[in-house]
């Protein structure tokens, strides 16, 4: 197989790009999309990638419809995906509900920029960090990762796939305006080298009588392809394990909800990914994740060599969410500082996970430009 | 070591493309680290552009400039806004014929090179858009930090087919003048 871009060495490439490259090396061949900034650069490299590659890259009238095309996408076997920001995003909820009920793997970024509305169509924010968990309606959970640079652009993407496919959900991407139009370095392994997840498929007739139906006993039904000799139904409404809607039988949406959560919330350690630097001793800790962690890094930095006992956790992965081990951080720091993009958001998450064995401090900042190093020391010092 | 550099003009100037000509020569043929970005209007052409690259031997967190130790200026405007963030003993590149309000009392605390590039490039190629490829040959001198080969090759890893040459020319002319300016044989 010939890529179409360097493979096996570095190159110096935008956040948006470097999605796009690895969605291929991941094995995407579909994506559909609308263009809209500060994502259209995904949608681009797709259209000039995916012909050489035998994929499809299509343009199509909206965010509900290229959501919608996904979904069909992948249930006819192609790993599949759609990038935007905000407003389509917005858009995309309806869809992307129906995705998680259909459990249907799917990766769909969302390169975030300052909102409500069209807002700031060229500046970074973090504004979305709910929607992206809570936007579409009803019970649910999905996966949300969150990159900090081009390089973890470009790893969570692949990583975006495989769970998609280990664990048949949506993993939504959510990046931002800063990461998707900045340029650096990002190594791209040769393709043998990356470990890519293929969904489950039925092994026999049997097995694919159940396509929603947990009969391997880890919570994740075997996913038949059309056209492979299966009869499948797909429905959103309430369904049993054969797929047939059963839309007024408590006992067969609790199982089904609570299936859908729980094989996601019972795998936290494999889907939780986070980082820490110097959090084992500190007394102050410091949560972000995204961009904005890059300055809370250097800012840790610059109060350690002031001699404050600063630390930080910095979170891979926002959903599902490590409530007991914040409550971990909490028990052994005196505050906990949560700089985000936005006037509060996984703040609340931190709040509830610390569970009061710490006092949690949001440090918002919106309007496009990044928290600054000095933003975070600043309000550190003051509460020293 | 982490150095920062800054790019300012306006849209038009391949204020952009420098940095990324910068950047790319760093990562990609020095083995460093570096972060790109860049701020402009809607407009393409005349608006106020603005990008910055930090380079660094270690991973890069904040990826912003906080104070340049190397900044271009190709307008008034962005001379202006920007002249003020860079850092004290730090190199000031200055499209002279574009920028015609100085301001000697913040530039003394600064290595300056004033020079008329827009029409030296024009006289190196014949043509005044090869000025943005000139300053990056002539910054890649002044400050020292990449190599002359590497920038080479990013350059021509960036510009258009069909248009080496003429860069390149542009490039040494560029070269060329950050000798002698450190040779102290010309006066801005």
């Amino acid at each position: 197989m010939k890529y179409p871009f360097p493979v096996g060495r570095s190159d110096f490439i935008q956040g948006d790009e470097a999605i796009a490259r690895a969605a291929i090396l991941a094995g995407c061949r579909f994506y559909a999309g609308y263009p809209i900034t500060p994502a259209s650069e995904i949608f681009e490299a797709m259209a000039l990638y995916m012909p050489l590659v035998d994929g499809v890259s299509i343009q199509m009238e909206d965010e509900l419809a290229s959501m919608a095309a996904i979904i069909g996408a992948s249930w006819a076997g192609a790993k599949a995906m759609t990038a935007t920001s905000g407003p389509g995003f917005s858009l995309m909820q309806e869809n992307l509900g129906y995705a998680i009920m259909t459990e249907t793997p799917v990766v769909v970024v969302d390169v975030q920029r300052g909102g409500p509305s069209t807002g700031q169509p060229t500046l970074g924010a973090q504004g979305d960090v709910m929607q992206s968990i809570w936007g579409t309606h009803g019970d649910h959970s999905l996966i949300v990762l969150t990159p900090a640079t081009v390089q973890e652009a470009f790893d969570m993407t692949i990583r975006a796939f495989n769970l998609a496919e280990k664990y048949r959900t949506p993993v939504a991407l959510l990046t931002d305006a800063e990461i998707a139009h900045m340029r650096e370095r990002v190594y791209t392994p040769n393709p043998e080298d990356i470990e890519l997840v293929y969904r489950k498929l039925p092994a026999n007739k049997e097995e694919a009588q159940y396509p929603f139906g947990d009969i391997h006993g880890d919570m994740i039904p075997p996913m038949p392809i059309f056209g492979k000799g299966y009869r499948t139904y797909v429905t959103g409404l309430t369904h049993d394990e054969k797929g047939r809607p059963k839309t007024v039988d408590a006992e067969v949406h609790e199982r089904l909800i609570r299936r859908i959560i729980n094989k996601l919330e019972k795998n936290k350690e494999d889907i939780i990914a986070y980082e820490t630097f110097d959090l084992d001793d500190a007394e102050i800790a410091i949560i972000s994740y995204g961009t904005v962690a890059r300055s809370a890094i250097r800012a840790v930095k610059l109060l350690r060599e002031e001699g404050i006992k600063a630390g930080l956790l910095k979170l891979n992965t926002i959903w599902p969410f490590d409530f007991e081990m914040i409550e971990g951080i909490a028990e052994h720091v005196s505050k906990i500082y949560v700089p985000e993009m936005n006037l509060g958001q996984v703040y609340h998450l931190v709040k509830e996970g610390a569970n009061g064995k710490a006092e949690v401090e949001l440090i918002p900042k919106i309007g496009g430009e990044i928290h600054t190093p000095t933003d975070i020391i600043e309000r550190v010092k003051r509460g020293v | 070591m982490r150095r920062e550099i800054l790019f300012s003009g306006f849209g038009g100037q391949g204020v952009i493309l420098a940095s990324v000509i910068v950047g790319r020569a760093a990562t990609v043929y020095e083995g460093l680290y570096a972060v790109q970005t860049q701020a402009y209007g809607p407009e393409s052409r005349g608006g106020a552009s603005k990008a910055e690259v930090v380079i660094s031997d270690e991973p890069i967190d904040y990826p912003k400039a906080l104070s340049p130790d190397c900044a271009v200026f190709f307008s008034q405007e962005a001379y202006d806004k920007y002249l003020r963030l860079v850092k004290e003993g730090g190199i000031a590149i200055i499209e002279s014929d574009l920028i015609p309000h100085r301001r000697l009392d913040m530039e003394r605390k600064l290595r300056v090179y004033a020079l008329p590039l827009t029409e030296i490039a024009e006289k190196t190629t014949g043509l005044s858009l090869t000025m943005n490829i000139l300053t990056v040959g002539l910054l890649t001198k002044l400050s020292n930090v990449l190599s002359e080969d590497s920038i080479e090759k990013a350059v021509l890893d960036a510009v258009p087919k069909g248009t080496e040459t003429i860069n390149l020319k542009a490039l040494r002319k560029g070269f060329e003048l950050g000798e002698k300016a450190l040779k102290g044989s010309f006066k801005p």
